[in-house]
């Protein structure tokens, strides 16, 4: 497993989005894949570099892990931040008419539709998120 | 991202060209909100978009409800990517979407 820990800010996206993606491309992990990915990793460190840390700056932990039968890939994020589970969050209705859609919400509900498998506990003062997916 | 406006009329084309994320949607806010006076006709050329997140989602919800009350939206040239996310979130249904 592999662990790469940044200031949880947005300007740190890009480094957080290689350090999943780089080892993807190199398995050979289908563009559809490695798009899907992508959008996970913005929604979720997004989430974290918004809201984790109300009152100033803080780190934000990404661990890497492959499996191999089946072929899957596994990212847990890890923030100090304020307890906050984001699959509690209730999703978005998508039927709702225009006028009545709202604007939060829409980022985990992307992610929820895109994994295969999507885990929240609060342990040691941390929030701890997993998510799997195949490929 | 490149974001390429053209105006004709009260028709604006607008072309977002790259990605449009977390990093960028607030300037695309910026952009539109700068010319939203007197356009009744919004159209956003995707051709060159290859990426969209929800925070770019947020900016097109903006710009739809925005545009209801003084005209009309669409969107061209969709890629298959970005189709897909917006399918996935139901705005393809609440908007007007040429592939």
């Amino acid at each position: 497993m592999e662990k790469f820990t940044v200031e949880a800010s947005i300007e740190n996206l890009p480094l957080v989005t290689s350090f999943v993606i780089e080892p993807l491309e190199e398995k050979g992990c289908s563009m559809k894949i490695l798009m899907q990915m992508e959008l996970v990793i913005e929604e979720i460190f997004v989430n974290v570099a918004n809201y984790a840390y109300p009152t100033g700056h803080g780190m934000a932990t990404i661990c890497r892990d492959f499996e191999d039968t089946p072929r899957a890939i596994e990212l847990t994020f890890i923030d100090s931040g304020i307890p906050y589970n984001p699959l509690e969050h209730e999703d978005p209705d998508i039927n709702l008419e225009l006028d009545e859609r709202e604007i939060g919400g829409l980022g985990i509900f992307l992610v929820k539709k895109t994994v295969d498998e999507i885990h929240y506990e609060y342990k040691d003062s941390q929030n701890i998120l997993t998510i799997k997916k195949l490929f | 991202m490149e974001i390429q406006k053209e105006l004709n009329g009260t028709t604006l084309v607008v072309k977002i060209i790259g990605r449009l994320d977390a990093s960028n949607a607030q300037e695309l806010t910026k952009e539109l909100n700068a010319s939203f006076n007197g356009v009744k006709d919004l159209i956003f050329d995707f051709s060159g978009l290859k990426y969209v997140a929800s925070a770019g989602l947020r900016v097109l919800l903006m710009a739809q409800k925005r545009m209801n009350k003084q005209g009309s939206m669409k969107i061209r040239h969709v890629d298959e990517t970005v189709m897909e996310v917006l399918e996935m979130t139901g705005f393809a249904d609440l908007m007007n979407i040429e592939k």
